[in-house]
This record gives C-alpha cells, structure tokens and sequence, in this order.
C-alpha cells in the first residue's frame, strides 16, 4: 500500500512579478514495490517532482501523497539519494549510515545488525571508518544508497543519483541498483535524463513534457522486461542488444526528441 | 595576483631579518642618545630589567606570577565567551526567531569598546577577579558568536535537506550538522577572539586588578620605570603569539582532517 500519489499537482513560481508555470496537471501514480523512472528533457520539473515527494519543496496546486498521507514535510520514511550524494564530510561511512536510525529510534545491536547488512549489499566492507573525501565518487553513492535503504523506508527518492559519476562507475551502480531492486523490491522514484539508464531499470517510464511540465507518456516497461526475460543477462550491454531493449529506448528517445525539435526552430 | 609561496629556509630568513632590523633601529636610536634613557630604553636594559623582574618582587610578585594571574583571568574570560558565544550562534543561525530577538542587541553592544566596560566592571565586581572577566569577556565575544553564526550560516543546504530527510531534530541539526559544518569558521573565530581578548586584559588590569601584566605596567609607569612597562609590553606580546600559535596548530589540524 506504500505508493506515491500525485493528485493534479502543479507549481507556479513568482519571479519579477510574472507568474510561470513549472509543472501542470501532474497525475501519477507508483505502485507499492514499483520502481517507477521519470525521464524528461532538462528543466522540466522533474527533479521538482521528486523534491516534493520528499516533502522538501511543496506543489502550489493539488497535493503529493505517500501511503494515503499527504506529504508535507521531509522525513526517514521517504529516504532520498541525491545527485549530489550529500553525505556528511564529518562523519565517517558508518556514522553517515547510522545517522537516520537514530531518528527513527533504532536500538543499537539492531542499527549495527543493519548496518553491517547493507555495508556488506554495497560492498563497503573494510571502509567503514574512511571519511566520504577518501573515496571514490562511486563508493561515496553507495554509502548514500546504503544510508537510504538502511532506513527501510515506505519509498526511495532518487535524484539522477548517478549522474556525477563517470561512464564506467555508472554501469557498474547501474548494475548494482537492479540486482538490489529484484532482490530487495522497494517502492523506488527514480529521476534520470538518461534514457538507457531509465529503461534499464524502471518498471515503468514516466515521459515528461517540457515548459510546462506535465506527463507526456507513460511506458511499461517490466511486461516486456519479464516476457523478454532481460533478467537472465547479467551485463548491461548484453540486455542493451536486445530487439526489445533497442525498440523501447528508440521510442523514449522519439518521445524526448520530439521535444527538443520545438525549440530548434 | 598573489606571489608563489616561499621555500621554507628562505621564510626563516626573511622573519628572523625583520626581528633584527627592529632590533637594529630600537639600539640605534637608543645608542643616538636624543632622548634620554627613560624616554626610550635600549634593549639591554630591558633585558637587565627583565632579569630582574623575574627574580624580585615587583608591584607584589614577580613577573610569571602576574603572567599567570593574567592567564588565569584571560582564560575564564575566553572560556566563558566560547561557552555562550558558540551555542548562542547556533541557536541564531537555526531559529530565525532567536536570531531576530538577539540581532538588534548584540549589533549595537559589539561596538562598545571592551575598555569602556571598566566602569561597571568596577562598580559590580571591585577588584575581585569578576571585572577583568568582564572586559576579556567583552572583547572575545563577538568574533566567537560572529564566526559560529556565519560558518552556521554557510553551511551547504544539501547536507540540512539531507538531515532533515534523515528525520533529525532540531537538537542534531545544530550539533550534528550545523556545529561541525561551521567548525572551520569557529575555529577562525577563536584565533581573532582570543586576540581579542588578551589585548583587552591590559585595559582590564589597569583599574581592577591588583596583580597580573596589566597592573604591572601601571605601576612601573606609577613608578618612572619605562623598562619595566617595556617587559609587561614584550610578555603580552610573546604569549599573545604563542597563544595564537596553538590555536593556528589546531585550525591546521582540523582542515586537514577534512581533507581542505
């Protein structure tokens, strides 16, 4: 029943005085386990969209809700990743993990049976006393994954989460994000602008309009996955040569492209 | 643009070149004999004076004894504008109504000069050890509840928006994530607050003191004796840089555990 309910939201801002329309008429609704991509050209809103399921920016019109609960606030049960990583340069990898179980009153051999479950899922095993500046870009979003999933949240929120990493770092998360995803199935909002990364992980792809924001398509994708058994490939190259991988991402590329077309002339 | 930086023999060169000119130039107009030895002392007899200041008595101890009733006063004055002034700079840079309280207060009192409290430190406190306190406290104040506000302030909105998705309270917000964010900056804050405040100790023991550096130099002043004024002058001087020194050591040491 953890689904994430966009109800006619919109968001206007104010900026000299005019009014303009970021987003309109959002409705969209995740499912509970569902990893749910949303895809759009830059500006769109997309990251707007996230933002305000996490409850750390707020529609203007209609209302964002998670598990029948109208968000109005940034809390634990919606845990986010963000492009960014955000992890606290101060604290080590395992007082970064450690830090939203303490919020949410976790006692200590049950944080430290958890923790060490997800330092071993992410392979951070043997770094958990480094400070984020000492590792990769990759290792540090697995420490942000790792501290987002730790919480067991009703949703995950994540926000182009690999989208500072370089090309080899982000195959290899991407391949980690999908083993995670099938094993542990999680209620998951993932922003991206790649289009390959979208259909390669999302049940379903949300195709976004730009100026203003809204839903232009939404695309099933796990029917095909399932049918097409992507699953059984555990490279990301072998799934992206396949007929039924090729077809979709041609079409979310149309779908973007589109778009763009608009503006060049 | 700024130069390249210096090797490491040549920047001991150049300071200790700099300690001996002045040197140089104080032994030269002293050796010219324009002025009498009273109005300028030479080197020597400050260091003769010095000798003796640490043996004899004078002004009622002898001259670490006052150093360290000078320590001891900077030292409770300091601390107890640490102790306010860095939870006070969270609280403002976390509630913007606390902020908004004390702004207005604190931004026309951190313009009085820390000398100008001699008054009142007298009048509450005589010459108990409350008045230089108060002056200390006066002076080392501001920069420690500037510095804590504005590094609070500063710190990145990613790492408050990642807090407070991880359900952090308003408690763990300001010492797990405002406090350590604007470590850097306090840290900063400290080397100008205790500046600060060890200048202020000499204004705060010319009145209401009976001992310590301060009350030294009055009283070789009282008593004609520009030499001894002189060394109270080189103590503060020498401590206030050694002072500096740790607190530097200790800035250094923090940057590089975060890897700046």
């Amino acid at each position: 029943m953890a689904n994430i309910v966009f109800q006619d939201v919109q968001r206007v801002f104010h900026q000299n005085g005019q009014a303009f329309v970021a987003l309109k008429d959002i409705n969209l609704e995740v499912q509970d386990r569902e990893f749910v991509a949303i895809v759009g050209p830059s500006g769109c809103g997309k990251t707007t969209c996230m933002r305000m399921a996490a409850g750390l920016e707020h529609p203007t019109g209609g209302q964002v809700s998670v598990d029948g609960e109208v968000v109005t606030k940034p809390g634990p049960d919606r845990a986010v990743v963000f492009q960014a990583f955000a992890l606290f340069p101060w604290k080590t990898v395992w007082d970064n993990i450690e830090f939203g179980l303490h919020s949410l009153g976790v006692d200590a051999p049950e944080r430290k049976r958890r923790i060490e479950q997800y330092i071993a899922l992410m392979g951070l095993g043997g770094y958990e006393r480094a400070y984020p500046h000492q590792l990769s870009g990759g290792m540090q979003q697995r420490v942000a994954i790792a501290r987002a999933y730790v919480l067991d949240p009703k949703v995950l929120l994540m926000d182009e989460p690999f989208g500072a990493l370089d090309a080899q770092t982000r195959v290899v998360m991407q391949e980690e994000l999908v083993r995670l995803a099938r094993q542990h199935p999680r209620t998951v909002l993932f922003i991206t602008h790649a289009v390959e990364e979208a259909v390669y992980l999302a049940d379903r792809i949300v195709v976004m309009t730009r100026r203003p924001g809204g839903v232009r398509e939404i695309i099933d994708v796990k029917s095909i996955r399932e049918r097409e058994d992507w699953d059984q490939h555990k490279r990301i190259e072998d799934v992206m040569d396949l007929p039924s991988f090729v077809h979709l991402r041609t079409h979310v590329w149309k779908l973007l492209r589109d778009q763009h077309a608009g503006e060049d002339h | 643009m700024l130069q390249p930086p210096l090797a490491p023999v040549r920047f001991w060169q150049l300071s200790a070149a700099g300690g001996v000119s002045f040197v140089a130039v104080w032994t030269v107009a002293a050796l010219a004999g324009i002025t009498s030895r009273d109005f300028l002392p030479a080197p020597w007899d400050v260091i003769e004076r010095f000798g003796q200041l640490v043996t004899t008595p004078f002004a009622g101890y002898v001259l670490h004894e006052h150093l360290l009733s000078s320590l001891q006063r900077f030292a409770m004055g300091f601390v107890l504008a640490v102790c306010i002034g860095i939870p006070l700079g969270l609280l403002m840079a976390w509630f913007p109504w606390v902020d908004r309280i004390a702004s207005p207060v604190f931004e026309t009192v951190r313009f009085i000069a820390p000398i100008a409290w001699v008054p009142f430190a007298a009048l509450w406190f005589g010459t108990g050890i409350g008045g230089p306190v108060l002056i200390i406290f006066m002076g080392a104040f501001p920069p420690v509840l500037i510095n804590t506000y504005r590094g609070a302030k500063q710190v990145d909105r990613k790492y408050i928006e990642a807090s407070q998705m991880l359900g952090a309270s308003s408690w763990r917000a300001m010492t797990e994530v405002l406090l350590p964010a604007a470590v850097p900056s306090i840290v900063a804050g400290l080397r100008i607050s205790a500046g600060l405040g060890w200048q202020s100790l000499v204004g705060a023991e010319l009145i209401v003191a009976s001992s310590g550096v301060g009350y030294l130099m009055v009283k070789g002043q009282a008593a004609i004796s520009t030499a001894t004024v002189m060394c109270g002058m080189a103590a503060i001087g020498v401590i206030g840089l050694l002072i500096d020194v740790v607190l530097r050591r200790a800035q250094l040491l923090i940057e590089k555990r975060r890897g700046l």
